[in-house]
C-alpha cells in the first residue's frame, strides 16, 4: 500500500462536519436540474424496456434473435453481466472490511447499492429468458401436485438459489450498515414526516452502546456470511456453461476466472459511477483520488486474473487437440464473429494495462474512459461465449448465426433505465456515504494526528 | 474419398464480413414488428400478457366444464378412439400411387403407402404425405361460380343441357375437352363416350411437365449396370418409390457384394440420382447431349463414356440406359432398344390430340366450348402459345379445379373439384395395375368429381361418382361375383390382374422436339426442371411442401437460379444476388444460388414458382420460370444472358454450412476397400469410450429397448422422412422468415454435404432425427425434468412441463431439437379452423415456449405396446413402424427392440458398417448409421 | 424537542415484524390447500345434465353392466358414451312418453346428438387409456368411485398427477383380479398387497413402466 500522499479522507473534517456534509446531500440540498433530467433519461429508458418486455410476454421470445442454435443471447449475456457488476459491492462492503481496509469506507454504501441494483437487473432476465415464464415457480422446490421436484443436476437450479440468497443477504447487509444513518438522518430531518419515514426505517435506533455492540456484531457477522458468496455466485452461474459440453463452454477454468471477471467488471462498474457522483456532489474530500486509484489497482489485479484466463483457455484448445475446440477457438478469432473477439481482447486486456501508470490511476477523467471500456468489454466477452460457442457447434448442417434484434437491444438498454432510475432516487433519498463509520474513520485520523 | 474437406461456400463470398456483421447487428424495426397487429390490438394484448405473467395461465382460473358429444347413430364398424385405414390412390402426373388412409372419427388425419400397390410397396413419396393437407387447404375452391357469382351445380347442368342440344346438332363441332394425363379407366371410358357421342369433338391433353419418352418403366432391380444420362429416376415421377426400392434393394450394405449395382450417372444439376452415383459426370446440356451420342454411337470418346460404354456391354440385356427428357429422341431410341429386355410393356392409345392443335384451332375459331378439367395451361403453357391471350377468343369456357386459379380466373365457369379424397374414381400405377379409389370423408366445399362432370356432358343418367365407376367396373366383370370382386378391389386397394400391358396415353405436351443447337463459345446454356418439392406448380399452396426443405440448397419457400461456383466466380455473383435471366427476347429475374457440382455455364432454373392465384400461402413466391419456356424449347438451351441487377433477394436456406469439415459424420468407404477389411469403417472415426472409461455405471434396460438404424446405403435424400414426421406430429409450418432465423421446426432432417472439390463434389445424404442418447446431455441440464429417460430407453420431452429454458437444445451436440419460439400452432398457417380436423389426436399440439423434438413416434409405440398387453403377447419385430421409417422408399431407417438380437434393427447394428455419430462424446446414441459404401469402377478414376 | 414516536411504537415495530412473516407463512399455506380443496378440483360437484341419467337407477337399481353402454371400454382408450340408439333400445318400450326423456326422443328424431357434460375431463396432454386399465385389473370403482350410489355422476378423485402417480408407482394397491373390474361393491381384501403383487404377474402388469412420462404424455 504507497504512502498516503493521498488520505482517504481530506483533512479538517469533525464528526459534525461529516454528518452534515452527507446528509444535507439529502436533506437540504434542492433537486436540482440535473438530478431531474437525469431521473427523467433514466425512467424513459425504463419504460422502454418495459413496453419491450410487454411486447415480449405477448409474442414470445421470438422476438428475440435466439434460435435453433443459438437458443441463449441477450438475456443471458445481460444476466452474467449484471450478476459480474453485482460482484464488486460486497466485495468491498465485506471482504475489505475483514481486511480493515479503512479507504472502504466512503465506498461501500454506494457499492453496495449499486450491487443490489444490478442484482435486480440480473434477476430479471433469467425469467424474461424462459419460454413460458408464467411458470417460472417450476423451478422451486415445493410440494406440488404433480409430484415432482426440480431436477437438481442442473446448474439453472443453482442459479435459484445462488442469486436468491445473494439477493437477500446483500440487502439485509446493505439495511443493517444503513440504520445509524437513517437514525442520523432522522435526528436531522427538518420536516415531521420525513421525521417519521427515516424514524421507521430506522427502526428505533437510539445509538445506545448496546446497539452499537450488536451492531458491530451483526455487521461483522453479516461481512463474514457475504464473504463466501462473492467466490459462489459467479461460480455457480459460471457451471451454467461449465456444466455443458458445447465446446467452449466445457471448461474447469470458468469458475475461477467469472469471478475475477466479475470483481473486474464491479470496480469498472464502482468508478464508472463514482467519479461522476463526487463531481456532481462535490464529494471529492470523502472519495478522495485514494480510493479511485485503490479501485484501479484491484481492477488491474483482477484483470490481469482474467487475462491469465484467456490464455489458459487458448493453450487448452490447441493442448487438448480437441478439433470441436480448436475449431470453436479459430472460428471466435477469425469467424464471423471475429470483431467481438477482438473488441474483448482490447477492452479486458490491453486498456487494463494502462493502469500499470499511476498518472492514469489518479486521473478521474482517464480512469472513468477506461473502466467504460472495460464494461463494453466484459458484456462483450459473455456475448462471445455464449454466441459463439453455440453458432458452430458440433455438427456443421445445424450451425447458424445470431443477431440480435431491435427487442434484445431495448431490453438490455432498458435495464440501464432500471438500474440508473433505482440509483438516481438512492441518492436523493438515502447517505450515500456511510455517516456513521465516516465520523468514526474522522474521529481515528484525528487521534492518529495527535 | 480422401481429399481435404473444403470450406463452407461463405468463404468463397466477398462480401465484407464486418459491415455484413455490423448491418446485421441493427436490423430494420420494421423486421420484428409484424402486419397483423395495431397499436389498439397490441395494448390490449401486452395488459392481458401481463396479467397471464402475474398470476401464471395455470393457476388462476378453474378448470372450465366441457361437453362430450356420442353419436345418434354409432357406424358399426367404428370403435371411438380407435383408427380406421381404408385403401386408395392418389395420382401424380396422372398416374397412381396407392394409398392407405387414417381416419379418426370419420377425419382422414394421415396418408401410408399401401404395400400391395406396385407403385407405393407401403412406402410413399412427399406429394402423396402433403396431399392430405391439399385436402384440408383453406384455400380451396367452395363454390360454383359464373363470372363472380356464387351459383350453383344446377345452373351449370341447366347450361351444359343448352349446350348439348346444340351439339346433337352438330355433332359437338367446336366442343373441346381439355385434360391432363389421364389413365383412370372409368374416366378414357367416358371420354370415349363423349367422342362416340360428339364426333366432331376433339379430346386434348397438357402436362407441363409431362415426360416426352418416360412413359417406358424398367426393371430396376435386374440391373447390374445403370447409365443415367440427365435422368433422375430416383427423384418424382411416377415410379419412384419402386425404383428407390429396387435401387436400395442392391445397394443394401448387409448384401454380398455380388449384388452390388453400379451406377453412373451423367447430369447438368445435381439430383438425388445423381447424388447416389458412383461415378458422376457433371455437364452442361450439350457436353450432356454429346456425352450421351458418345456411347449410342459407340465411338469411344470422351474417354469417360468409352469405359461407361464397356461396362454397359460387359453387362448387355442386364444394364440399362436411362436418358432424360431433355435429350434427343435418337438416345431415346437406342435407349428402349439397349433396355428391351428390363422393359416393362406398354401400348399407346391414339384418341387424344395434342395441346399445340388445341391452340391452333382456338386461333382458327374453331373452338365454341372448352372444358378444362385440373391442369393449369394459362399458368403453365408454353409462353408462346399466349394461351391465357387466346382462351379469351373461345365463347364458352368451363373450367373444374380445387382452386378459383389463374386458369379460372379466365373462365367464365368455374366448378370447385372434389378432393381425391373425397370423390369415386380409379386410375393405374406406372405398370398398369388399377386402383378403384374411394373417398375418405364427404366433399367438404361440396365438390365435383370429373366422372360427375363427363356424366353430365354426356347426358348419363347415372351421376353419382359412386354409380360411375362402380358401373365401368361392372361392365369389366360381368360376372355374378362382381360384389366380391368390388369389396375385394376396394379392400386391397388394387385391382387384380391389371397390371401390364396397358394402355397409356402418347407422349403429351410440351409437344415440340427440343431442337439440337451448338452453343456460341462461352453461351451459358438454361436448363427448365420440375421444382422437386411443388412440381409445375401444382403443389404451391401446400406449407409442407413449401417449406420443405429442396434437396442440395435447402432452400424453402423459393426457388433459385443454380449455377456453379466456378462461373459464379466468372460472373463475380454471390448468393442471393438478383440476376436478370434473358434467354430468346424473353426475360425474368431470378435470385442467384451457388450449387457445388453444377455443370458450369448452366443455369438451371425450377418450374411452378411464381403463381399469381395459387392461395394464400402459394402466392407470389419465387420467379415464374414458365417465363421463359417456349414449345421450341421446352427444356431451355444455349444463349441464355446474365444480367447482374444489384438487388439483393434473401433466400431462406435450412443448411447454411455444407462441408463437414473433416469430422466422422458420414462414413464412406467402397465396396472393394469394404471386402478387404469390413474394420475400414470403424477407423473412418474415433470409437465411443470403452464403458471401463465412464465414471458412472451403465444402466440396463430389462424389458424392451427401443433402437434405430439407418442405413445411408439406402437413402436416396427424398425427403419424404422428413414430411411424413409433419404430418404424423403435427408439426407447425412456420414460414420463410423464421426459417431465415433458423427456427424451422422438423424433427428428422436430411442432412446434405458436399465433399472433396466444389467443382466434382461427392454428395452426401443423412437423415438426422433424435438420437435418443443412452447419456442423453440434454436431460442433466433441464431444470424441471422436462426431458428425461424412460425405462425402454427413450429420450422422453414432456411439453406440459417444459418452461422453455432451451438450455437442453444447447446440449445437444446434433441439434435435433426444435423450439416453439412464437405462438406456431396459431400462427397463419395453422390457425385456419379446417386445419384442427387434420391433426393427430394422438399427439399434443405444442403452445408456444416450449421445446419438442423426435419422439420415436412413442404414440404409435404406446399403442401397439397397449394392443399387445390387452391381448397379453408380446411385441413382434416390425410391428411398431415411426412414420419416418414407414414412408421411406429404400427401407434406410429401421426401428425395432435392440434387446431382442433376432430383430432387424440388432441385426443392422451388428453389421461392421454400424456406427454412432460423434461417437466420441460418450452420448450412446440409440440411432446409429450404417455407412454407405460406393462401387466405382476399377479402370475409371475420380469422379 | 419532542419524542417522535411513544413507547408502544416498539411493541407496533415487533408486531408488524413477526404479522409479517406469519401473514406471508399463511397465505403460501391458503394456497397449498385451496389447490387441493373440492371446490377446486370439483369432486363431490354433481354436474347437471340436459338428461338427468342415473347411474344409481340403471346400475344398482336394473343391474345393467357398466360395457353395456361403455362399449368400448375393453377395446379403446376411450370408454365410449352411449349413442342415442342405446338409450332407445329400451327407452322406446319404457318411459317412452316420459318428459325427462323428451331431449332423448328429439335427439333420435332429428339426429341432433345428446350434449353431456364431462365429469371426468382430463387435461389435452394426458392420454388416458380405459381399455389397458380395465383389462389390468383397475376397477371402474377405483377412479370413477360408486358410480352405482350416484343418481347424478360426480368425480370422486381430484385426478392430479400425484394421484395418478400414487398408483403407478405402486399398483399392487389397487389390483383387482380382472373378474372383479366391473364389479362395484368389490371390497379391498386384507391381504391386497400380497395379492397385489400376485396379480402383477398373472396379469403381465409391466410395472417398471408404468411411471415414465411417455406413458401418459406424448
Amino acid at each position: 500500500m504507497n504512502t498516503p500522499e493521498h488520505p482517504v479522507v481530506a483533512p479538517g473534517y469533525d464528526s459534525e462536519s461529516v454528518t452534515k456534509k452527507i446528509a444535507d446531500v439529502v436533506l437540504i440540498r434542492p433537486v436540482t436540474r440535473g438530478w431531474l433530467a437525469g431521473l427523467a433519461v433514466a425512467f424513459a429508458l425504463l419504460m422502454m424496456m418495459n413496453f419491450a418486455i410487454g411486447w415480449l410476454l405477448m409474442r414470445g421470445v421470438g422476438v428475440w434473435g435466439v434460435n435453433i442454435p443459438v437458443a441463449w443471447g441477450f438475456a443471458i449475456v445481460n444476466f452474467v453481466w449484471w450478476i459480474g457488476i453485482g460482484h464488486a459491492g460486497t466485495f468491498i462492503s465485506a471482504i475489505l472490511l475483514l481486511l480493515h481496509q479503512d479507504w472502504r469506507t466512503s465506498i461501500n454504501r454506494f457499492a453496495e447499492a449499486m450491487t443490489l441494483f444490478a442484482v435486480a437487473c440480473a434477476g430479471m432476465f433469467p425469467l424474461l429468458h424462459l419460454g413460458r415464464p408464467w411458470v417460472f415457480y417450476w423451478l422451486l422446490p415445493y410440494p406440488d401436485t404433480m409430484g415432482l421436484w426440480p431436477q437438481w443436476r442442473s446448474p439453472l437450479v443453482w442459479d435459484v438459489f445462488a442469486v436468491s440468497t445473494y439477493l437477500i443477504v446483500s440487502l439485509t447487509f446493505w439495511y443493517i450498515g444503513l440504520l445509524p444513518d437513517l437514525a442520523a438522518m432522522r435526528d436531522r430531518a427538518l420536516r415531521k414526516p420525513v421525521q417519521l419515514i427515516y424514524g421507521i426505517m430506522a427502526l428505533g435506533w437510539r445509538g445506545s452502546a448496546r446497539h452499537w455492540k450488536r451492531f458491530e456484531m451483526a455487521y461483522l457477522l453479516m461481512a463474514g456470511l457475504a464473504t463466501p458468496l462473492v467466490l459462489s455466485v459467479h461460480s455457480v452461474v459460471s457451471l451454467d456453461f461449465a456444466v455443458a459440453i458445447v465446446p467452449g463452454w466445457h471448461s474447469t477454468i470458468f469458475p475461477p476466472y467469472f469471478v475475477a471477471g466479475a470483481i473486474f467488471s464491479g470496480f469498472a462498474m464502482v468508478l464508472t459511477l463514482v467519479i461522476p457522483v463526487r463531481k456532481a456532489y462535490g464529494l471529492q474530500d470523502f472519495i478522495t483520488l485514494r480510493h479511485l486509484e485503490n479501485c484501479a489497482k484491484i481492477m488491474l489485479a483482477t484483470g490481469l486474473m482474467v487475462a491469465h484466463g484467456y490464455i489458459t483457455e487458448l493453450f487448452m484448445s490447441w493442448y487438448s487437440d480437441d478439433q470441436f475446440d480448436i475449431y470453436m477457438t479459430l472460428n471466435r478469432m477469425f469467424g464471423p464473429y471475429w470483431p467481438a473477439w477482438w473488441l474483448l481482447m482490447f477492452c479486458n486486456i490491453l486498456v487494463p494495462q494502462t493502469l500499470w501508470f499511476q498518472k492514469v490511476r489518479t486521473s478521474p477523467l482517464i480512469l472513468f474512459v477506461v473502466a467504460l471500456l472495460v464494461n463494453v468489454g466484459m458484456w462483450t466477452e459473455r456475448y462471445v461465449i455464449v454466441v459463439t460457442s453455440l453458432h458452430r457447434d458440433y455438427m456443421p448442417s445445424a450451425w447458424g448465426m445470431f443477431h440480435g434484434t431491435r427487442w434484445d437491444w431495448m431490453t438490455l438498454i432498458g435495464s440501464f433505465g432500471l438500474f440508473l432510475s433505482l440509483l438516481f432516487l438512492f441518492l436523493r433519498l438515502l447517505p450515500a456515504i456511510s455517516i456513521s463509520e465516516m465520523r468514526k474513520l474522522v474521529r481515528e485520523k484525528a487521534e492518529a494526528n495527535k | 474419398m480422401n481429399q481435404q474437406p473444403w470450406r463452407s461456400l461463405d468463404e468463397f463470398a466477398d462480401t465484407p464480413e464486418f459491415r455484413e456483421w455490423l448491418h446485421r447487428e441493427f436490423p430494420p424495426f420494421a423486421s420484428e414488428w409484424p402486419n397483423d397487429v395495431n397499436r389498439r390490438h397490441f395494448l390490449k394484448l401486452m395488459g392481458a400478457s401481463f396479467a397471464l405473467a402475474g398470476l401464471g395461465l395455470s393457476g388462476c382460473t378453474r378448470q372450465p366444464l366441457e361437453k362430450i358429444v356420442p353419436y345418434v347413430k354409432q357406424p358399426e364398424e367404428l370403435v371411438p378412439g380407435n383408427a380406421l385405414y381404408f385403401a386408395t390412390a392418389l395420382t401424380l402426373g396422372g398416374y397412381a400411387r396407392g394409398v392407405l388412409v387414417e381416419s379418426h372419427e370419420g377425419r382422414p388425419t394421415k396418408i401410408e403407402g399401401n404395400p400391395e400397390h406396385p407403385a407405393s410397396l407401403g412406402a410413399s413419396d412427399v406429394f402423396m404425405q402433403a396431399e392430405i393437407l391439399n385436402l384440408y387447404d383453406p384455400d380451396r375452391s367452395k363454390s360454383v361460380l359464373h363470372g363472380n357469382e356464387v351459383t350453383t351445380w344446377d345452373d351449370l347442368l341447366a347450361v351444359v343441357a343448352a349446350e348439348r342440344a346444340k351439339w346433337t346438332a352438330n355433332a359437338g363441332t367446336g366442343l373441346r375437352l381439355l385434360t391432363g394425363y389421364v389413365t383412370s379407366p372409368t374416366l378414357l371410358d367416358q371420354i370415349a363416350a363423349l367422342l362416340k357421342q360428339f364426333p366432331a369433338a376433339t379430346w386434348h391433353a397438357h402436362e407441363p411437365l409431362a415426360p416426352l419418352h418416360a412413359t417406358t418403366f424398367y426393371d430396376l432391380a435386374k440391373a447390374d449396370v445403370i447409365v443415367s444420362i440427365g435422368n433422375d429416376f430416383l427423384g418424382p415421377g411416377p415410379a419412384q418409390l419402386k425404383y428407390t426400392r429396387d435401387f436400395a434393394s442392391r445397394r443394401r450394405a448387409t448384401n454380398e457384394a455380388a449384388n452390388f449395382n453400379r451406377l453412373y450417372v451423367a447430369e447438368s444439376t445435381p439430383t438425388n440420382t445423381g447424388a447416389r452415383a458412383d461415378h458422376r459426370f457433371a455437364l452442361a446440356p450439350q457436353a450432356l447431349r454429346d456425352f450421351g451420342l458418345a456411347i449410342a454411337k459407340g465411338n469411344a470418346h470422351p474417354k469417360s463414356s468409352a469405359t461407361v460404354l464397356d461396362d454397359l456391354r460387359k453387362h448387355a440385356g442386364k444394364s440399362l440406359i436411362l436418358v432424360g427428357d431433355s435429350l434427343p429422341d435418337e438416345l431415346h431410341q437406342f435407349a428402349r432398344a439397349w433396355n428391351q429386355p428390363l422393359q416393362i410393356a406398354q401400348t399407346t392409345v391414339s384418341n387424344v390430340k395434342s395441346f399445340a392443335e388445341l391452340i391452333r384451332d382456338i386461333e382458327g375459331g374453331k373452338v365454341e366450348t372448352l372444358i378444362i378439367l385440373d391442369g393449369n395451361p394459362a399458368y403453365d403453357a408454353p409462353t408462346d402459345f399466349e394461351f391465357a391471350k387466346k382462351l379469351a377468343g373461345v365463347p364458352l369456357r368451363i373450367r373444374l379445379g380445387l382452386h378459383e386459379d389463374e386458369t379460372s380466373a379466365l373462365c367464365q365457369w368455374h366448378i370447385p373439384a372434389a378432393h381425391p379424397l373425397e370423390t369415386w374414381s380409379d386410375a393405374r400405377a406406372f405398370d398398369g395395375t388399377a386402383t378403384i379409389m374411394q373417398p375418405l370423408i364427404e366433399p367438404l366445399y361440396d365438390g365435383k368429381s370429373v366422372h360427375e362432370l363427363l356424366a353430365a356432358l354426356t347426358g348419363n343418367v347415372l351421376t353419382s361418382g359412386y354409380e360411375i365407376v362402380r358401373r365401368f367396373w361392372q361392365v369389366q366383370h360381368p360376372d355374378d361375383d362382381f360384389e366380391k370382386f368390388w369389396r375385394r378391389s376396394l379392400h386391397d386397394g388394387v385391382v387384380a390382374e391389371t397390371a401390364n400391358p396397358f394402355q397409356v396415353l402418347p407422349a403429351v405436351s410440351p409437344n415440340a422436339k427440343p431442337e439440337v443447337e451448338k452453343p456460341a463459345n462461352g453461351a451459358v446454356e438454361l436448363l427448365f426442371l420440375a421444382d422437386p418439392h411443388i412440381q409445375d406448380g401444382r403443389f404451391a399452396n401446400n406449407a409442407w411442401l413449401q417449406e420443405l426443405p429442396k434437396p442440395f440448397t435447402k432452400l424453402t419457400w423459393d426457388n433459385a437460379a443454380l449455377i456453379s461456383p466456378a462461373t459464379a466466380r466468372r460472373l463475380n455473383l454471390a448468393n442471393e444476388d438478383v440476376v436478370e435471366l434473358k434467354f430468346r427476347g424473353r426475360s425474368v429475374r431470378a435470385p442467384i444460388w451457388i450449387l457445388p457440382g453444377q455443370a458450369d455455364d448452366c443455369v438451371t432454373v425450377h418450374l411452378g414458382y411464381g403463381r399469381t392465384k395459387a392461395g394464400n400461402v402459394g402466392n407470389n413466391l419465387g420467379f415464374n420460370a414458365y417465363a421463359l419456356r417456349t414449345a421450341a424449347a421446352p427444356w431451355g438451351g444455349s444463349g441464355l444472358e446474365i444480367v447482374k441487377t444489384g438487388e439483393h433477394h434473401p433466400l431462406a436456406t435450412t443448411q447454411q454450412h455444407q462441408s463437414m469439415e473433416g469430422r466422422d459424420l458420414i462414413r464412406v468407404s467402397t465396396l472393394a476397400e469394404f471386402a478387404k477389411s469390413p474394420e475400414v469403417i470403424a477407423h473412418l472415426g474415433e470409437a465411443p469410450p470403452t464403458a471401463s472409461e465412464s465414471l458412472y455405471p451403465t444402466v440396463k434396460y430389462s424389458g424392451h429397448a427401443w433402437g434405430m438404424a439407418i442405413d445411408l446405403g439406402a437413402c436416396v435424400g427424398c425427403n419424404v422422412c422428413s414430411i411424413a414426421c409433419q404430418a404424423e406430429n403435427n408439426i407447425p409450418v412456420v414460414g420463410k422468415e423464421e426459417v431465415a432465423r433458423g427456427r424451422e421446426m422438423h424433427w428428422i432432417r436430411v442432412d446434405n454435404y458436399f465433399h472433396g472439390s466444389p467443382e466434382t463434389p461427392r454428395i452426401h445424404f443423412q437423415p438426422v432425427p433424435c438420437m435418443h442418447c443412452e447419456n442423453a446431455p440434454c436431460e442433466l441440464v433441464c431444470p424441471v425434468a422436462a426431458t428425461v429417460h424412460s425405462s425402454e430407453g427413450l429420450n422422453q420431452m414432456i411439453y406440459n412441463r417444459c418452461v422453455g429454458t432451451r438450455y437442453c437444445s444447447n446440449n445437444c451436440p446434433y441439434k435435433v431439437r426444435r423450439f416453439n419460439f412464437l405462438e406456431y400452432d396459431r400462427n397463419k398457417f395453422e390457425n385456419a379452423p379446417v386445419l384442427k380436423l387434420l391433426r393427430n389426436p394422438d399427439v399434443t399440439v405444442r403452445t408456444r415456449g416450449v421445446m419438442e423434438k423426435c419422439t420415436y413416434c412413442v404414440q404409435r409405440i404406446n399403442r401397439t405396446r397397449i394392443d399387445a398387453e390387452n391381448q397379453n403377447r408380446s411385441i413382434r419385430d416390425g410391428e411398431i413402424v415411426p412414420a419416418c421409417a414407414q414412408a421411406c422408399p429404400g427401407q434406410a431407417i429401421v426401428f425395432g427392440d435392440i434387446n431382442d438380437p433376432q430383430s432387424r434393427v440388432s441385426r443392422l447394428k451388428a453389421s461392421p458398417l454400424n456406427y454412432d455419430l460423434l461417437a466420441e462424446l460418450n452420448t450412446r446414441p440409440r440411432t446409429t448409421y450404417l455407412a454407405k459404401l460406393q462401387n466405382p469402377n476399377p479402370e475409371l478414376k475420380e469422379p | 424537542m419532542a419524542q417522535l414516536f411513544q413507547r408502544r411504537a416498539n411493541g407496533i415495530a415487533n408486531a408488524v415484524i413477526i404479522g409479517g412473516v406469519l401473514l406471508f407463512a399463511g397465505l403460501c399455506g391458503d394456497i397449498f390447500t385451496f389447490g387441493r380443496s373440492d371446490y377446486w378440483t370439483r369432486v363431490d360437484e354433481p354436474q347437471a345434465q340436459t338428461v338427468p341419467f342415473s347411474h344409481q337407477h340403471h346400475v344398482a337399481g336394473l343391474g345393467i353392466d357398466c360395457r353395456y353402454c361403455h362399449t368400448s371400454v375393453e377395446k379403446s382408450a376411450f370408454a365410449g358414451m352411449p349413442p342415442t340408439e342405446t338409450c332407445m333400445t329400451c327407452h322406446s318400450q319404457v318411459w317412452k312418453d316420459a318428459p325427462v326423456l323428451q331431449p332423448v326422443r328429439d335427439s333420435l328424431q332429428n339426429g341432433t346428438p345428446l350434449r353431456w357434460t364431462r365429469v371426468h375431463d382430463l387435461p389435452d396432454y394426458v392420454y388416458f387409456n380405459h381399455s389397458i386399465h380395465v383389462n389390468k385389473g383397475i376397477g371402474c370403482a377405483s377412479c370413477h368411485g360408486r358410480v352405482d350410489q350416484m343418481p347424478l355422476t360426480e368425480k370422486v378423485q381430484p385426478l392430479y398427477m400425484r394421484w395418478c402417480l400414487d398408483c403407478h408407482r405402486a399398483p399392487e394397491h389397487h389390483l383387482r383380479p380382472t373378474s372383479e373390474v366391473f364389479n362395484m361393491g368389490y371390497e379391498t381384501p386384507t391381504n391386497q398387497i400380497a395379492l397385489g403383487h400376485a396379480l402383477i404377474n398373472q396379469q403381465h402388469v409391466a410395472v417398471e413402466g408404468l411411471s415414465d412420462c411417455y406413458t401418459c404424455h406424448r
